[in-house]
């Protein structure tokens, strides 16, 4: 079995995997970080996004070996010890999750979506970048809100407060 | 209304871990020595099962087990079972099929599942499954519910002629008959109501443990009822004896009825846990859940509406054909029947109706409750009707709507639900209002001139929620009751543990319940934890479906938190030397009435508990109430929804450019949980209308298997949502709580069709009214248009 090793949430990894192992499978199985999601078997539901060397990736989609030497970052990644992640506290603040199973793919993909695109997002524009993430509780109508809000926090911006 | 307490936009208290990833569902529970299973399932329809040799997979690598249909039958337990007895209009009993976990002697759907194989690793499980040889010799099938029932058709259960599951009816046959001969207009339509998928995001999942030593059973389940589970499990099945099972729901990723129902799954997890002596996990796959996940809706419908020379409604007389699937899924039965006929007469008074229900066996997946169950169907039924006559009468679809409101209530309909508290005009008007309705003549106007066509829907709708009282669905068949059960635990410090028999799966409830416990008791939010999903803990409840936990679930807790008060008054009236019936509690104190003699809430739970202070011969020590409450009707949440496309004629799309959702819902605990029920609800009646699709080939293949070919919503197929409620209390609870979790899924497809069918001009379309659907519609109405000229 081939070995690998990443940097995992700013920590050394080091694994011996099947070469079948999918990067989802070694983050849920091995590593035990079970915050990465799997929702669907073809990569179409996002709920195992993680970023991969700084970008957002669908973990299911990507062979670990293919993350030999790369900079892992999951949803248990993201927060500073008990300060959460200003995505992470607009999705709380504007209820923009029910199940929480999307959850951990959204605010992964909404932090990606605003390290490409800045702090003030356009509704339309967030909604066409989610397509790639799927979720059934919510409708978005809230998830939409959240990442609004959430994108202008990032930028040290004061997120307004959901008017409805 | 205090900032944590009823009516209070709380944020929610289970969100951190979830946005942490710190959410503990089923695939993430793991325990030593577990073995991973992976399903054979029917690549057939229809097949006779040969032979099935197990003895190569069982050679393979890390191979545990290998499993048959065969070898689960010598186990002697029982199959799985339709709790809900439904009679034909002849008096006889439904046609139950037997319906084993590993399937016997035929496979009667594409994925029913007829072997198991179990590995150290899931890798090596799916390596030995593909080692299985299965002889199967395929039969006929047939996947049309009209061809399944016509002669001639492939028989697929013995004990069910014609595959017919039962002929059943509710209404005036007769009375409806002469209300339609003295019709003065007669409205008339077919629908399909589309099967659909209802992919949770979470896909199902058991984990099954045996402790020898003990010789009992632990099951981690993606359930919405983990007790019921277990009865089922227990009594039917077999498997072990209620108190050698615990069954435990951690966190669930959505239900929407699809994890009410009892599958093979767990059922075969628990029997090999047992056998080998191992714990055995299973999670579907996506492309699994799709050919495994108990289907909704599926209905084809004849329905007719009467009325008289005032526009006013005299008749309405429905026939509907229901596609139940291979085998009848736990709820199945009352779904097209009690869930369903019960609500035709939607928010109007509606003299005569009768309808006619036929259930069908065919070689698809299983069908049963999808949020909504039933009623989804019947508020088409009845809105799409009505919004056609208004159209045949050239006026207003909301003053034919206002002409035939039931306006004085109770209101007994004539198909047995009696509606208890409403005022539908408020909702309509309120709606109209936000939605500016004026507008929209030149909103049209506008887009004509752009080249689109944009029509305006309308969907007043009605549901029976907060299921149910006992007695009454115990005559009409069903096999449990529906009452909800609740403790209270004080702890000595004075914080709290909620038990509830009801179990979230998106709704939110360790924080609704925790402000109702909140509030009462007068303390921090921070100071109730909500237990729930574990029979080890919680001794029973029914679950959470058929919006209940707030009508049905949280009256136990109210129950509870009065007998606590009750007792709490007896200690406090020892500590504070004064008469029982002199001790007001309020804002978290206990006070001799008329003086400031009080003790905190804190100080009296203490004293419960040291018991010095009171006579224990008297008052036992301790502060902990449990209750048990059996609702007396049926709850009618009802509304109106706006629907606004714009249609582009080229490419037949239709975007959604408005939504206006005014609900009354009873009273509300958190608003903020509340509109999000709505929104996720409307999404899947959108869903619904205009992109799921779920599609058999004639060989009974699931064409639409995977989410390459099933369209789900996504946040680009939806607007953002006005949404806003009227208050009409429910009589019938402690709180006045209707309940509010399938309310947009009820309404959104006729809202939606109502809006496509208004903009097209023509009646003659059906769900999903995808691009090439709209597209053909309007050819054809182009078409007839032109003949006409």
């Amino acid at each position: 079995m081939p070995s690998i090793s990443m940097k995992v949430n700013g920590k050394d990894v080091k694994a011996d995997v099947d070469p079948r192992t999918l990067l989802v499978q070694l983050l849920r199985e091995n590593l035990r970080l079970t915050g990465t999601h799997v929702g669907c078997d073809t990569s179409q539901c996002g709920a195992c996004v993680v970023h991969v060397n700084g970008k957002a990736v669908k973990s299911c989609t990507m062979l670990a070996l293919s993350a030999q030497g790369a900079d892992v970052l999951t949803i248990e990644g993201l927060a500073h010890g008990a300060q959460l992640h200003p995505m992470q506290e607009a999705f709380r603040e504007h209820h923009g999750l029910q199940c929480g199973f999307c959850t951990p793919g959204m605010i992964m993909t909404a932090v990606d979506l605003v390290n490409r695109k800045g702090n003030n997002l356009a509704e339309h524009t967030i909604r066409e970048e989610l397509e790639g993430n799927i979720c059934r509780c919510t409708g978005y109508h809230n998830i939409v809100k959240a990442i609004a809000a959430g994108a202008k926090a990032m930028g040290g911006g004061v997120s307004r407060q959901a008017a409805e | 209304m205090s900032a944590t307490g009823i009516g209070a936009a709380v944020r929610r208290k289970e969100d951190l871990r979830f946005v942490t990833g710190k959410g503990q569902y089923t695939d993430d529970v793991n325990r030593p020595g577990q073995t991973h299973i992976y399903f054979i399932r029917s690549p057939h329809a229809h097949a006779k099962l040969k032979r099935i040799d197990t003895k190569a997979a069982a050679a393979m690598p890390g191979v545990v087990a290998v499993a048959t249909g065969a070898e689960f039958a010598e186990s002697k337990l029982g199959g799985l079972i339709c709790g809900w007895t439904v009679l034909s209009k002849d008096g006889s009993p439904m046609k139950m099929a037997p319906h084993p976990a590993l399937a016997v002697g035929k496979a009667c759907h594409v994925g029913d599942p007829v072997a198991g194989g179990g590995a150290e690793t899931l890798a090596q499980a799916k390596d030995a499954a593909e080692k299985v040889v299965i002889d199967y010799e395929v039969l006929p099938s047939v996947v049309d519910p009209a061809k399944a029932a016509a002669k001639g058709a492939p028989l697929i259960h013995e004990v069910a002629p014609n595959n017919t599951i039962y002929n059943w009816h509710l209404g005036d046959h007769d009375a409806t008959a002469a209300a339609f001969k003295a019709a003065k207009h007669v409205t008339k339509l077919e629908f399909v109501n589309n099967r659909l998928v209802p992919n949770a995001m979470e896909p199902r999942a058991a984990l099954a443990e045996y402790d020898s030593g003990n010789e009992s059973l632990t099951l981690w389940n993606a359930t919405q009822n983990p007790h019921v589970a277990r009865l089922v499990i227990s009594a039917f099945v077999g498997m072990a004896p209620e108190n050698k099972l615990r069954v435990i729901a951690p966190d669930v990723g959505g239900g929407f009825g699809s994890k009410i129902f009892i599958y093979p799954e767990e059922v075969v997890c628990l029997w090999a846990a047992r056998k080998i002596n191992r714990p055995v996990k299973w999670t579907a796959e996506r492309s699994e859940s799709f050919i495994s996940d108990a289907h909704g809706r599926d209905h084809v419908t004849r329905a007719e509406m009467a009325f008289d020379a005032d526009n006013k409604i005299t008749g309405l007389r429905v026939h509907t054909v229901a596609n139940l699937g291979a085998y009848m899924s736990t709820f199945s039965s009352a779904v097209p029947t009690f869930l369903y006929a019960t609500l035709l007469s939607g928010q109007y008074a509606i003299p005569h109706i009768y309808c006619e229900v036929d259930a069908v066996y065919t070689n698809t997946v299983p069908v049963d409750a999808y949020r909504g169950a039933g009623r989804p169907e019947a508020t088409y039924v009845v809105e799409r009707l009505v919004e056609a006559a208004a159209r045949e009468f050239t006026i207003e679809p909301a003053e034919l709507r206002r002409k035939n409101f039931v306006k004085s209530f109770p209101y007994q309909t004539s198909v047995a639900s009696l509606y208890d508290a409403g005022d539908y005009n408020a909702s309509l008007a309120k709606a109209l209002q936000l939605h500016d309705y004026k507008g929209f003549g030149k909103r049209k106007r506008e887009s004509e001139k752009l080249g689109k066509l944009r029509g305006i829907g309308f969907a007043t709708y009605i549901e029976a929620c907060g299921v149910a009282p006992s007695a009454l669905v115990g005559q009409l068949g069903a096999g449990v009751g529906l009452w909800e059960s609740a403790e209270v635990r004080v702890n000595p410090t004075g914080s709290v543990e909620l038990l509830t028999g009801c179990h979230q799966h998106g709704q939110g409830h360790e924080t609704t319940f925790a402000q109702l416990v909140a509030e009462r008791l007068g303390i921090s939010i921070d100071q109730v934890t909500v237990v729930h999903g574990d029979t080890d803990k919680v001794q029973f409840g029914m679950g959470t479906y058929g919006s209940r936990s707030g009508a049905v679930g949280m009256s136990a807790i109210v129950k509870a938190l009065d007998k606590v008060e009750a007792k709490a008054k007896k200690i406090a009236a020892h500590l504070l030397e004064a008469a029982e019936g002199d001790i007001v509690f309020k804002d978290g104190r206990f006070t001799v009435a008329g003086t400031d003699k009080s003790v905190a809430w804190g100080e009296l739970a203490l004293a419960a508990y040291v018991a010095h202070k009171f006579p224990t011969g008297e008052i036992e020590p301790g502060l902990k109430e449990a209750a048990f409450y059996d609702p007396t009707n049926f709850t009618f949440p009802a509304g109106c929804h706006i629907c606004e496309v714009e249609i582009d004629t080229d490419t037949g799309e239709a975007s959604i450019v408005g939504w206006t959702a005014v609900d009354d819902f009873g009273t509300v605990i958190n608003p903020m949980i509340v509109e999000g029920q709505v929104h996720g609800g409307v999404a899947q009646g959108v869903g619904q209308a205009l992109l799921e699709h779920t599609v058999y080939n004639d060989n009974g293949q699931l064409v639409t298997g995977s989410y390459m070919d099933y369209a789900m919503p996504r946040a680009d197929n939806l607007p953002s949502l006005k949404v806003d409620m009227t208050v009409t209390k429910c009589p019938s609870n402690p709180l006045g709580i209707k309940g509010c979790g399938e309310a947009g899924a009820i309404a959104a497809p006729a809202a939606v069709m109502n809006a496509i069918t208004d903009a097209l001009g023509t009646e003659k379309i059906d769900m999903p009214a995808t691009p090439a659907v709209v597209w053909s519609a309007l050819q054809k109405r182009n078409k007839s248009r032109a003949a006409a000229e």
